[in-house]
């Protein structure tokens, strides 16, 4: 039988168990559904899920927290709208919970009421590309706003007339003092010229194997997230709807039940309404390129990973990846 | 429920549970060591404990609280579990 042990040495058995028993529980909260950005492609509005009615009594969100942790939730991941347009809910999620806030960093959080909180920037390449999506060049102010800030980093989404231009944006990134991880884009809103092709998506990961390669210390990735994520395939199985693992748990009946992250949910912000999953019910699962969902994908497929010495390998660093962008472990 | 609830029968028990829901191989309810530690040797997650406990649930007719999960690293220490909850029903 193969065992952990048998197949990883002392060094790697040990980073093993740094993770293995951190037994990660984590949702997802609109906070606002309001946005200082309307950027093309973006599936919040696209999907129409902003249109519930937004709660606005403070201590309805502190009770609902509450409840969320008696829920068994030990990671509240906060997206909108831009959560920093209502700093008392991000700050009410902050007090109780391990949180992490996802936001466009033209906004920038008091880091006196805020010391450790884990902050994402969006961005969505350099700056042609961020005008023509979102409408401003966002990264001159988020930039500014967060520069050498140790719980920050950039998310940056790649489109694919990125392809062959990253490295002057994780340049970029280097010269402000933050870390980036990579994800691509699911172009939602049919942007022309922003769908991907099997031979971008082959060139692309070649580039971003390039970057982890020649910016360790700043890209926080894995070879293999870049190859799940490019190729959509894991273990020899293609990621879909019957494979995601970031469904909301009270609404997923799919049969039979994929291995999928426990407890998962995705609330809008009347804190009543729960999402299909991660992204939005809109999306094309056989074209979803969402980052997180890739790496819970890996991550709640730890057996199938079981096969050989690499396979494991290629699990740990994901895991340790995700660890790291969410907090659970140091950089 | 089982015929042998002793301890070496939940055992057995447990064992053969876990071989069959994880879809083991090359292992046998004779070969399977009850010390294994599940999570840092054969590299079971909470999805799996919770798919396990499922099964052992309804084959004991017992209730086992996720809360107790970190407690049940090895088959020996889910037997022990088991066994005293049994007791405790009297």
């Amino acid at each position: 039988m193969k065992t952990i042990s048998s197949l990883l040495d002392k060094q790697w058995h040990d980073r093993y168990k740094r993770i293995s028993t951190l037994n990660i529980r984590s949702s997802i909260y609109d906070v606002t559904n309001r946005c200082n950005l309307r950027c093309k492609g973006c599936f919040f509005f696209s999907s129409g899920e902003h249109q519930v009615e937004e709660e606005t009594d403070i201590k309805k969100w502190e009770d609902f927290i509450d409840a969320e942790k008696e829920r068994g939730v030990n990671l509240a991941i906060l997206i909108g709208g831009e959560p920093t347009l209502c700093m008392d809910r991000v700050e009410s999620f902050y007090r109780r919970l391990p949180s992490y806030c996802a936001t466009n960093g033209l906004i920038k959080l008091d880091r006196k009421r805020f010391p450790d909180l884990m902050v994402g920037i969006s961005l969505w390449g350099g700056g042609e590309d961020e005008k023509i999506l979102r409408g401003r060049d966002t990264f001159a102010i988020s930039s500014k706003n967060y520069a050498g800030d140790p719980y920050t980093y950039y998310l940056y989404t790649i489109t694919p007339k990125q392809v062959g231009k990253i490295e002057p944006v994780i340049k970029q990134i280097v010269d402000v003092g933050l870390k980036v991880h990579l994800q691509l884009l699911s172009n939602d809103e049919s942007v022309d010229g922003f769908s991907w092709q099997p031979s971008e998506l082959k060139d692309l990961r070649s580039e971003m194997d390039g970057v982890l390669d020649r910016y360790p210390r700043t890209v926080i990735s894995s070879k293999y997230y870049h190859e799940v994520i490019t190729t959509g395939m894991m273990m020899g199985r293609n990621f879909c709807w019957n494979e995601c693992p970031s469904v909301t748990e009270s609404l997923d009946n799919r049969k039979p039940q994929p291995r999928r992250l426990i407890r998962f949910a995705r609330w809008a912000a009347d804190l009543k309404t729960v999402h299909r999953c991660c992204t939005s019910a809109t999306r094309d699962c056989s074209t979803c390129k969402d980052g997180a969902a890739h790496m819970s994908w890996i991550m709640v497929n730890k057996r199938e990973h079981m096969k050989s010495t690499k396979d494991l390998q290629n699990w740990i660093e994901v895991y340790e990846m995700f660890a790291k962008l969410y907090s659970f472990i140091p950089w | 429920m089982p015929e042998t609830n002793d301890i070496q029968g939940i055992i057995r028990k447990v064992a053969e549970i876990i071989i069959g829901e994880l879809k083991l191989e090359d292992v046998t309810v004779d070969t399977f060591s009850p010390e294994m530690d599940l999570v840092d040797e054969l590299g079971i997650d909470s999805m799996d404990l919770a798919t396990i406990a499922l099964v052992l649930q309804d084959e004991y007719k017992i209730v086992i609280d996720e809360d107790d999960y970190p407690k049940l690293k090895s088959i020996r220490m889910i037997a022990e579990y088991i066994s005293e909850k049994l007791t405790a029903k009297g």
